[in-house]
């Protein structure tokens, strides 16, 4: 398999590896340069100013703000998130009525459905999920509070969206409803896998489901749980709370900053402000954050392999 | 699991075996009213979620048939009647058929793009040794974790530099390169599992290494194509940061931009029922997609987790 081999791996590799290094990689080494210099972006003249961003931004009260946000998103997001999914998905696989002579161990009726269902948020994008609950929040004609309404409960409408003390939650509850499924559906799967003798001999000796959960079905499918984590925290941190944050809340931001992400803060100095070099030091904070994240889930979680 | 838990259980209650030869004649057990009780419970649970993810739709599906008086008057009334011309004026007057038509070609050729790009570097990377290869896929799958946001600032103006910022194919070109760490990472892995033998019997027969690759290699990592094609239509069609940083010229909106864009200027004219028909729109192909091919968008979409 000499022949030719090295003119074919450039020839296969130079096309998508050009692609990467101009469009993904270049822009990640030049955002580290920039955030040492005091680049606008608008004009092509910039010179280097040392750490003077990063001092900046340490005394910035919105970038605090803003990494406070994160971090709650990174924290509470995959811990709500995945805790439901698992639920639900030890529900669907495991909370059936035992039929006679069937297995120990059923899945609830229609399980099929419940995950197709669960599903559905995934398939959508985050930018229109976010306007649908953008209007739904809207505390005079939108979904909930016309609903809350509906069951006489006149007297608690929320302003959600409007509030300072609830849009972060508001914010929040909307990536939940949009992530469970996936897991959900990928924690099923896991738990599928998990032989049925397992759980056959566990019920043998009096152990509740309960205790199955937490003894068998969560140990076992630990490696999943925790690359689930760590996807849904980069996911909280990036994109994903970006869209959210900049759709649904007035601003962008939020009352009085109390919805703005770091993600959001970039953009806003990149593009609205002006301030591209700035922009590129918060940019690598959050990198920074993203790395931490990850980090210490994989060191937490670290457990002995279980085989089966 | 503690031996002292009271009440010990019948273990022939809990026993398939037994159960399969006939369930013993006694009353039910405290075994099976546990099961049943859990049973209601679980599904009780189950149906609440279900009723929560399918509600805001089926609220959405309503409301763009509804006239904008009855949208803020009583928002969870069904229609009077069903108001067609909210979907023909968003489809016309608030250009969500301009927006479709984009999206449909960045997304069209980024992912026929990206598979095809993926696939090529993907195979060399599994399939060959040389110095590099190492670092090479290490650098295309620690794009992965990387927040695109911190590469977007100077992206934004070598896009510009180029001359690519608001076209078609400069937003191709962008999707393509942003969806490769995790589609060479898939394929990689997808490659290595194919048998060599079948490559190399066909290289024997005097087959070129882009011969075998495109006539051998590909039609047998189908499979994995279709994955990662799946993956990458759904994460394309529903891209929003990109575009809105790249792409800010109305004409060459795409449709979740569109839609946001329409929900802003909505401020100004009020036109609700059109926008949720708008969004109903941009909602159902997806939708309608994923309950056709159920399988492979959940194969596709949790193939990268599970690896």
């Amino acid at each position: 398999m000499q022949h030719g081999k090295y003119r074919f791996i450039v020839g296969f590799l130079a096309l998508p590896l050009a692609l990467y290094a101009l469009f993904v990689v270049w822009p990640f080494i030049q955002s580290i340069y920039y955030s040492f210099t005091d680049w606008t972006g608008l004009s092509p003249d910039f010179k280097m100013v040392g750490f003077d961003n990063y001092k900046r931004m340490l005394d910035d009260e919105i970038f605090w703000k803003s990494l406070q946000h994160s971090l709650l998103f990174a924290l509470v997001l995959p811990v709500v998130t995945l805790s439901l999914a698992l639920f639900f998905a030890f529900m669907i696989n495991v909370g059936g009525r035992r039929r006679k002579g069937g297995p120990v161990i059923t899945g609830v009726r229609g399980s099929g459905f419940y995950k197709i269902v669960y599903f559905f948020p995934q398939v959508l994008s985050i930018a229109i999920v976010a306007l649908l609950f953008a209007f739904a929040y809207n505390p005079d004609s939108g979904a909930i509070n016309s609903l809350l309404r509906g069951l006489g409960l006149d007297s608690l409408q929320p302003l959600w969206l409007g509030d300072p003390n609830l849009a972060l939650w508001c914010v929040m509850a909307v990536l939940v409803w949009s992530q469970v499924g996936f897991f959900v559906v990928l924690f099923s799967a896991g738990m599928a896998s998990i032989p049925a003798d397992l759980y056959e001999a566990a019920l043998l000796d009096g152990a509740s489901r309960f205790t199955t959960f937490f003894r068998i079905t969560l140990p076992l499918l630990w490696d999943t749980v925790q690359s689930g984590w760590v996807y849904m925290g980069i996911l909280a941190l990036g994109a994903e709370s970006f869209a959210v944050v900049q759709i649904m809340t007035t601003g962008p931001g939020g009352p009085d900053y109390s919805t703005t992400v770091m993600v959001l803060y970039v953009y806003q100095k990149a593009f609205r402000d002006g301030q591209a070099a700035y922009a590129t030091t918060i940019g690598v904070a959050l990198l920074l954050v993203t790395l931490a994240f990850a980090a210490v889930v994989m060191r937490l979680g670290r457990r002995e392999r279980l085989e089966f | 699991m503690k031996t002292t838990e009271p009440p010990a259980p019948v273990p022939a209650e809990s026993s398939a075996a037994v159960a399969k030869a006939g369930a013993p004649a006694g009353a039910p057990s405290r075994k099976t009213k546990e099961g049943g009780a859990l049973n209601v419970f679980s599904h009780g649970i189950l149906i609440i979620w279900a009723i929560m993810v399918v509600m805001p739709l089926v609220w959405a599906v309503m409301t763009s048939f509804k006239s904008d008086g009855a949208i803020f008057s009583s928002p969870w009334a069904l229609p009077d009647k069903l108001h067609f011309d909210n979907w023909s004026r968003a489809w016309t007057d608030a250009h969500m058929s301009d927006y479709f038509v984009n999206t449909v070609l960045v997304v069209g050729g980024s992912l026929v793009g990206t598979l095809v790009l993926g696939s090529m570097a993907a195979y060399v990377l599994a399939r060959f040794d040389f110095p590099g290869n190492r670092f090479i896929y290490y650098l295309f799958v620690g794009g992965m974790s990387f927040p695109v946001m911190l590469a977007l600032v100077p992206l934004f103006y070598v896009v510009n530099n180029m001359g690519l910022l608001n076209t078609i194919h400069g937003l191709i070109l962008v999707y393509i390169a942003y969806s490769l760490p995790f589609t060479v990472f898939f394929l990689t892995a997808f490659f290595r599992t194919l048998p060599a033998s079948v490559a190399e019997a066909a290289f024997v027969d005097g087959a070129s290494h882009t011969r075998t690759f495109f006539q051998i290699m590909l039609p047998m990592a189908k499979p994995g194509l279709i994955s990662v094609g799946i993956f990458n239509f759904l994460g394309q069609w529903n891209q929003y940061m990109l575009p809105t940083v790249l792409n800010t010229d109305p004409d060459k909106h795409v449709l979740t931009q569109g839609l946001v864009q329409l929900a802003v200027s909505q401020g100004y004219k009020g036109d609700w029922s059109g926008l949720f028909a708008g969004l109903v729109m941009a909602m159902l192909p997806v939708l309608a997609a994923y309950i056709i091919f159920q399988r492979q968008v959940v194969q596709g979409l949790t193939a990268g987790a599970l690896k």
